[in-house]
């Protein structure tokens, strides 16, 4: 297990799904964990979750588009905990919808959250970051990005815009310490793939060269060493976790 | 400590150079080979050391170690 005692590591959208899995994993690991959603009563049912066993989880409202509610939070987070060492970018949504039929609104929303809000986010963790001359800074993408998908351009164009937004963050800024990845899970159990019909899990396990899905304890596993010092000379890097699926 | 020692200060501990390069007419970029990522961390640097916020607009005019002590001493003048 990583040990992360000294870490401080915000997750965005961690009230559930894959986010409040890597929440769990940070908290095993001795880091302070910081989680942002948009619900209250949800950010606090996480926290107390987390909480026990000596955990450091903490909570706030917040939403990933509001610039200045970004700012706040993290300075707020910095001023208490002295250091954010690690953001996790994993707030995201999906709208899938078929590109003849989709809506604007629809496009622009997926948009705005997936996209803008980690731009958000980094843009307004950075500045502490680059005081610190450390950091990492991890972007949840997704196969999606890579491969594409019928029925969710929308949510394809934002993952992919993350990819590259990962990459010139990258360079950006290196010469600071501060690294920045991209993770690509591909087909995990989560609330938002339970959806699917057995047809289409079966389809995927049939083109899964490991031949299932995956957890979301298997990307939190990969977010726990982008975080902490044993990857310190990767960056810019977009990391598959899927099973072997997009493999190159 | 005066703006001129403070706004000197900042600049040789954010670049790394000699007190005796930080002349006024050291451009930052030029002569005290700031990237223009420094250039940025020397206008937050210069916000949090005086309490006081400068606007994108300004910083187009603070190229020189002259230009950004003139420049702090008429906002805080």
């Amino acid at each position: 297990m990583s040990d992360l005692s000294n870490k401080v590591v915000v997750i965005t959208g961690a009230a559930r799904g894959i986010g409040f899995a890597i929440a769990e994993s940070f908290c095993k690991a001795q880091a302070t964990v910081i989680i942002i959603d948009l619900m209250p009563e949800a950010v606090e049912k996480a926290v107390n979750a987390l909480k026990g066993n000596g955990t450091k989880a903490f909570g706030y409202t917040g939403n990933v588009t509001d610039a200045a509610g970004i700012e706040e939070i993290f300075s707020d987070i910095v001023g208490k905990h002295g250091s954010i060492d690690c953001l996790i970018n994993n707030a995201g949504i999906t709208r899938d919808n078929l590109l003849i039929r989709m809506k604007e609104e629809d496009w622009q929303l997926v948009m705005d959250i997936n996209l803008k809000g980690s731009f958000i986010c980094t843009q307004k963790v950075f500045k502490h970051m680059m005081k610190a001359r450390k950091g990492s800074i991890v972007n949840m993408a997704s196969v999606i990005g890579l491969m594409g998908n019928a029925g969710q351009a929308n949510y394809a164009a934002s993952k992919g815009g993350l990819i590259a937004f990962t990459k010139s963050c990258a360079k950006e800024f290196a010469a600071r310490g501060v690294r920045v990845n991209a993770i690509a899970p591909g087909f995990i159990e989560t609330e938002m793939t339970a959806t699917l019909s057995d047809e289409v899990r079966a389809e995927y396990a049939r083109i899964i060269p490991l031949q299932k899905m995956g957890t979301p304890s298997d990307v939190a596993n990969l977010c726990l060493f982008l975080a902490g010092d044993s990857s310190a000379y990767i960056t810019g890097q977009t990391i598959a976790i899927d099973g072997g699926l997009t493999m190159q | 400590m005066d703006i001129e020692a403070k706004v000197k200060q900042i600049v040789m501990d954010k670049l790394g150079v000699e007190e005796a390069q930080v002349v006024p007419a050291a451009n930052f970029i030029e002569d005290l080979r700031a990237d223009s990522l420094d250039t940025v961390e020397l206008v937050m640097a210069f916000e949090d050391e005086f309490g006081l916020t400068i606007p994108d607009e300004d910083q187009e005019r603070l190229r020189t170690v002259g230009q950004a002590i003139d420049y702090l001493k008429e906002k805080l003048g």
